[in-house]
């Protein structure tokens, strides 16, 4: 019995989470090459796209370059911070991931040489590549705070989701305390582009949930400070999202932007148009500005005149192809393109970008293109949550149109993000999806 | 979902499930399948009987798909909250009562065979 049930069960969360990282089947016959390509970065874009290119080319010298031993499954840092699952949930090995093939230096790239074509590790050693693949995901900029320091996570009510498996644990402590006792909430988002726009949002929406649960509503109060004039990017979900703003009873201020803690007094300072302002808070959420990683922003391959303060590499938003250096390419939080900081969009990327490098092998053209195709299941409570999925031109693109509304609170897009998610993540990395 | 492919959701619950057992439930369910078509064929039909007992599990199998679902993830009736939620949870239901009653004629047939057989003797 428990067979049919947990076998229907895995298919409903199965195929609804195809939804969140929309998926495809495996390539044709290997392409015969021998050029050398070098990937930066070994988390969701990088490890993906490292076992494609395994199975699709015969014969490349494939190298990737990543410091970190760990790989964090990031979507689970949310459940983490919600006390629905512990730190280990996020947390694999790198190498785990990679084929064996596949050459896997275990440092962080220090320089680009675009002109050269090579990349230099903080070691010093050189790896020249006939095509790069940019995969460094993004940086957090903590020191965007003025005043705060990761050691204060977890204590005087303060939480950073962003921070890693073992910060959001820190934080579902402080957000326990917090319900059980009462006072003033305070959720932020950065002004600058962020990878998984929901997860403020979401997080706000779980405070609210436990102190509701807990009976302690009445106790608390939730403020959330948008940083422009809206709560999201896509104009449907901003109003979708501010009516259920409202409905719960949250105070929402626009144009805030955190600049500054002072953990002691449990104040935040923000620039507004008029001027900085403070607001009290006895819980929150700190989210820093997230910029492209220095190595990316000290070398000649960011945008040069949009995004200057953040670096994000400059890319043709339809192929991921590098707009100077065409034997570049960028995936995931890293590419310079208006849409798609998700491990979805990862999904959606990483075929086009190694579609264009395969053709550029084979000398041929591809038509292969990235629609901005972004997804985020926007949690709104523990067990329900509305699944957003939207592209470049800010259009909803319901993978289950007609069956899974993208603005209703429903059951299923729970079960999706709760039991969906992280398999077929884990199939993306694999290549196999 | 255009791409949605039958090997990307094999892909998808290897990893749920691990492929070992992945594989093992599908072997399970494969084998259960066969062995209940095969008695049915052997007997000619279903018999009565049997079928009438094995049903009464049905509603005790739909009860403890959908309470088992709600017990492995961190959710409850209350967050149902649309339609494609109640067809989702209707199918759950069903699910479990198909495969319950499925498992209990099966079961019956196994263990009941040796102790029929005699009678059915005594009868033809
Ligand atoms: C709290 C939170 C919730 C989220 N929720 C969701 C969600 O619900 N759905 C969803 O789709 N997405 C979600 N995301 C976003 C998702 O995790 C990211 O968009 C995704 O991981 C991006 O993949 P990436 O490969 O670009 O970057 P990452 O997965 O971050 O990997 C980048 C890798 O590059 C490495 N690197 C960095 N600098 C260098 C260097 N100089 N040299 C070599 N290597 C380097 C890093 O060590 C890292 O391993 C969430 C993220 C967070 C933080």
């Amino acid at each position: 019995m428990k067979i049919n049930r947990r076998e229907f069960m895995g298919f409903v969360a199965g195929s609804a989470a195809l939804a969140g990282l929309g998926l495809r089947g495996a390539a044709a016959a290997p392409l015969k090459s021998s050029a050398r390509i070098v990937i930066l970065g070994a988390g969701a874009a990088g490890t993906a796209m490292a076992n494609r290119l395994a199975k699709s080319l015969d014969g490349a010298q494939i190298t990737i370059v990543d410091a970190r031993k760990q790989h964090l499954y990031q979507p689970g840092f949310t459940l983490i911070a919600a006390g629905l699952a512990a730190p280990e949930y996020s947390v694999t090995d790198t190498r785990d991931w990679l084929p064996s093939s596949v050459r896997l230096v275990q440092e962080a790239a220090a320089e680009i040489d675009p002109e050269g074509k090579s990349v230099t590790t903080v070691s010093g050693t050189r790896l020249p590549y006939d095509f790069l693949v940019l995969a460094t995901g993004l940086s957090l900029d903590w020191s965007g705070i003025e005043g705060f320091d990761l050691d204060q996570v977890g204590q005087n009510g303060i939480g950073a989701v962003y921070a890693g498996p073992d910060y959001a644990l820190k934080t579902w402590q402080a957000m326990d305390r917090f319900t059980d006792k009462g006072g003033v909430g305070l959720f932020t988002r950065p002004a600058t582009e962020m990878k998984c726009a929901g997860a403020p949002l979401k997080y706000t929406f779980l405070t609210d949930d436990y102190a509701r649960k807990k009976g302690t509503r009445d106790k608390v109060e939730i403020r959330y400070a948008a940083h422009s004039s809206s709560l999201f990017s896509v104009p449907i979900v901003h109003e979708k999202v501010r009516m259920l703003f409202d409905e719960r009873g949250f105070d929402t201020v626009y144009h805030h932007v955190m600049k500054a803690i002072d953990p002691d007094r449990g104040v935040a300072t923000f620039s507004t148009p008029d001027g900085d302002t403070e607001m009290d808070f006895d819980f929150i959420n700190v989210i820093p500005p997230m910029r492209a990683p220095a190595v990316i922003r000290n070398s000649p391959l960011p945008w040069q005149d949009k995004w200057t303060d953040q670096g994000w590499a400059e890319v043709d938003q339809y192929t991921l192809q590098h707009r100077r250096y065409p034997e570049v390419f960028a995936v995931g939080d890293v590419a310079g393109v208006p849409k798609g900081k998700t491990a979805a969009s990862v999904k959606w990327q990483v075929p086009v970008a190694e579609a264009h490098l395969l053709a550029a092998i084979a000398g041929k053209d591809s038509d292969a293109v990235y629609n901005g195709y972004t997804s985020c299941p926007l949690i709104t409570r523990v067990g329900r949550a509305m699944l957003v999925e939207f592209d470049y031109k800010n259009n909803l693109t319901p993978s289950f149109p007609g069956v899974i509304a993208p603005l209703e609170e429903l059951w299923i897009s729970w079960l999706m993000k709760e039991i969906g998610l992280k398999p077929t993540y884990y199939a993306m990395l694999r290549g196999k999806a | 979902m255009k791409e949605l492919t039958f090997e990307t959701l094999l892909a998808v619950f290897e990893e749920m499930f691990g492929a070992g057992l992945f594989w093992s439930l599908v072997v399970a369910c494969v084998a259960i399948g066969v062995l209940f078509i095969y008695i049915v064929v052997r007997e000619r039909g279903l018999e009565s009987r049997r079928l009438v007992r094995a049903e009464l599990w049905a509603p005790v199998g739909a009860v403890a798909a959908i309470a088992f679902i709600f017990f492995i993830t961190n959710s409850g009736p209350s967050d149902i909250g649309g339609p494609v939620d109640v067809i989702v949870l209707l199918l759950v239901g069903v699910a479990g009562a198909v495969g319950l009653t499925i498992l209990a004629y099966l079961l019956q047939s196994l263990v009941g065979s040796r102790r029929m057989k005699p009678r059915d003797g005594q009868q033809g």
